[in-house]
């Protein structure tokens, strides 16, 4: 029935060209694909871009000066006038725990009514308060009032004993600008992939399934390898699509480097894009249900993505189990090398090692969907 | 009534008869929590870092050991020339690198400045912020220790409701909210696009039911799947990760069968709107990405510009992670959060009669 002498080049191509224009105009009248393709990349980079941030500014913090002395006045200073802060200030300590009590405050500052005559003694006190409802902000905000009492006091003339300061010198490599950004934008390059790939695909193959219609394409002279690629290519248009429009607004609004090669980079797309569109052929042909293929592909790909990739939480910090899970996922492999390229430069262990990896995972995903596919024929 | 029970037993059935589909709302909303409540960490567990070491000096000795004191920063090389990083970061061997100068000692010993350089990886940015807020702790603790300088004033630092500053303790019961609208949202989005796509909608419109019947029938059922997973996500939080309840089971539950309302909503309007499933996804996915990722569960909405958090007022998610996590960890009582609830209320009461009529009034 597949191999009739038709399946010449020439026959192949011609049958092919036949179905990528029904597929095309499928796609283009529902306007719900170039959606996903064009808008979603677009909007997840422009509002994760600038919203998903990590990077703690203005933190609302009630300063109480208990003491209102100069000195006291003083030690409080660097609150004011830095990005970091936006300060209050209080005069009673319950008035600030209030404040902390409704959220209008993350911190408390206090500096206690004897704190100038302990200060003489060396033994003054600040306390700070912070809500560890948001833990992160709690963290940051105590290393920074730390460091900035640290060098207050410092100042104040500590007599040198003869021993000298040790000053910490900082480089911060990658990510010139010091911000969270160019830690989120690769990792929706990989969402806008993984997205397309494996959910549109996955229930657009599902729908063929439940309808039927895959059993009377069987009966034509299309080999089944041409319905599947015929169903493919225009997806893989609109991810690529999504993709570089992400890499232009990536470009445009928050200047991200391409520090690799822009071929290596395009290449190991294509490598991810097949393992996403595999991944979602296998889905559909295990489920044959769009609803099923729908749950489905959000506990594999877009969760786990998200969650257990590295694109939020750093994998250096998670138990061996999941870090072990997370990289089980093809999504992990490719951001991996997906930041390198562009944040550290063409690096070829690691391309090769996970471009290798990637390549596994095409070869395993195809092989058991043609499996489960030939088996439903018979 | 008897109707809008029957309607009700109907969606129920066709929603729970695949086994397939049981099997993933149970055992969905427990790998995910498991999964998910040891993925979701911003502390600093393992830094694996390299040392040069120009000064070989007992000072420089001593600074080495008190680093390596430390739990969380692991050496992993010990380098013989700075060109040797740039192998040990791009292959993320190390995510740090500490080189001593040659003149460390003597500039100490002759009260002068010594300086430590340290090179950090910064594509993770924010677990280089970290790592280089506790290099730069460890090696201030050091030199005080070293020079026996007493400080004239100290930090006395708490924290409330989180003493051990844990990131999944914040995480761990967003997922409370986060995991069941995922669910709702596919579920309720569905629910329409299925019955249109099949043709059975239009059946269900000429039966003897109002459209108010046809709408509680098509809500409830997704919105007792999203409290039964909340249920599941709030045990494994409470006793498997043993993070301590704070606040009340009722204001708890009443604040989740409100979000659960407004998500509905959501998702009946999609499911009213689209035309079949694979729009429906489309549209999930174009509302849902926004939704998680700026309602505050990954990253915290006061680091956002001014105009998207504005944009989040419009998100239920937002304010029911912000309410879940008050009542949770500080024990938030209702009048304290009920500022929360109007946002939510006001989700479902414009999305939830937009959806009844749409039912009808959509042109096919």
């Amino acid at each position: 029935m597949m191999n009739t002498s038709k399946d010449s080049l020439a026959g192949f191509l011609m049958r092919l060209r036949a179905l990528l224009r029904k597929e095309f105009s499928q796609l283009i009248r529902d306007n719900s694909s170039l959606l996903m393709g064009i808008v979603l990349p677009l909007i997840l980079i422009f509002i994760m871009g600038y919203g998903m941030s990590l990077d703690v500014k203005h933190v609302p913090i009630a300063v109480v000066l208990e003491d209102v002395s100069p000195t006291a006045v003083q030690v409080t200073k660097f609150t004011q006038g830095s990005t970091y802060f936006s300060p209050r200030y209080v005069y009673d300590m319950r008035d600030a725990e209030q404040l902390m009590k409704t959220h209008d405050v993350s911190a408390i500052l206090r500096v206690p009514s004897n704190f100038s005559s302990k200060l003489a003694n060396k033994e003054a006190q600040i306390q700070l308060i912070t809500n560890g409802s948001d833990a992160m902000t709690a963290k940051s905000v105590q290393m920074y009032v730390e460091s900035s009492v640290l060098s207050w006091a410092v100042l104040q003339g500590v007599q040198t004993n003869g021993f000298g300061q040790v000053q910490v010198v900082s480089r911060l490599w990658f990510n010139d600008a010091n911000t969270s950004t160019w830690f989120f934008v690769p990792g929706i390059l990989m969402l806008v992939l993984t997205i397309v790939g494996v959910f549109l695909t996955s229930v657009v193959m599902a729908r063929e399934w439940e309808r039927g219609t895959f059993e009377s394409l069987f009966v034509t002279p299309v080999h089944i390898g041409e319905i599947i690629l015929s169903k493919m290519i225009p997806y893989f248009t609109v991810a690529f699509i999504g993709l570089l429009l992400c890499l232009l607004a990536g470009r445009l609004l928050y200047d991200l480097p391409i520090r690799g090669s822009f071929t290596i980079l395009i290449l190991v797309s294509w490598l991810y894009l097949n393992v996403a569109l595999g991944l979602g052929l296998l889905i559909s042909a295990i489920t044959k249900n769009q609803f099923l293929s729908c749950q489905v592909s959000i506990f594999v790909s877009f969760l786990p993505s998200v969650m257990l990739s590295g694109f939020i939480f750093d994998l250096n910090s998670v138990p061996m189990v999941v870090n072990i899970v997370g990289h089980l996922f093809p999504t992990t492999y490719y951001l991996q090398v997906l930041k390198s390229l562009l944040l550290v430069g063409d690096y070829w262990p690691l391309i090769l090692k996970n471009s290798l990896i990637l390549v596994g995972y095409i070869v395993l995903f195809f092989s058991i969907t043609l499996l489960l596919t030939r088996k439903k024929v018979e | 009534m008897r109707r809008l029970r029957f309607m009700i037993q109907k969606e129920m059935l066709s929603l729970l008869k695949d086994p397939r589909l049981r099997f993933i709302i149970v055992m969905g909303a427990l790998i995910q929590g498991f999964l998910f409540g040891y993925a979701a960490n911003y502390n600093l567990e393992r830094v694996p870092y390299a040392i040069l070491d120009l000064s070989h000096s007992q000072s420089s000795t001593e600074l080495l050991k008190h680093i390596n004191h430390t739990s969380i920063f692991t050496p992993k090389a010990v380098m013989h020339n700075v060109n040797e990083l740039n192998d040990l970061i791009n292959s993320e061997t190390v995510i740090l690198g500490i080189v001593i100068p040659e003149d460390f000692e003597n500039k100490l010993t002759a009260g002068g400045v010594a300086s430590v350089q340290v090179i950090i990886d910064g594509r993770n940015a924010s677990t280089a912020g970290m790592a280089a807020g506790y290099v730069n702790q460890i090696i201030n603790s050091w030199h005080l220790e070293k020079s026996k300088l007493q400080l004239p004033v100290t930090v006395e630092s708490r924290t409330w409701y989180n003493p051990n500053q844990i990131s999944r303790w914040n995480f761990i019961p967003s997922l409370i909210g986060m995991i069941p609208f995922v669910q709702i949202m596919i579920l309720s989005g569905m629910s329409i696009a299925k019955e249109r796509e099949q043709g059975t909608f239009d059946q269900l419109l000429v039966t003897p039911l109002s459209q108010i019947e046809i709408l509680i029938g098509k809500a409830i059922p997704p919105m007792i799947v999203g409290l039964i997973q909340s249920a599941i996500l709030f045990c494994i939080c409470w006793l498997w990760f043993d993070i301590p309840f704070a606040g009340s089971f009722g204001t708890i539950l009443l604040v989740l069968i409100v979000f659960a309302l407004s998500a509905t909503g959501i998702g009946l309007i999609i499911s009213s709107i689209a035309n079949n499933m694979q729009q429906v996804l489309v549209y999930i996915l174009v509302t849902l990405l926004p939704l998680v990722l700026l309602s505050g569960i990954a990253t915290p909405i006061n680091n956002m510009p001014e105009i998207l958090q504005i944009v989040t007022t419009a998100s239920p998610l937002r304010y029911a992670v912000d309410s879940i996590r008050r009542i949770y960890l500080e024990g938030a009582t209702f009048t304290e959060i009920s500022g929360n609830m109007i946002p939510m209320l006001i989700v479902a009461s414009i999305t939830l009669p937009i959806a009844a009529w749409l039912f009808r009034n959509k042109a096919q």
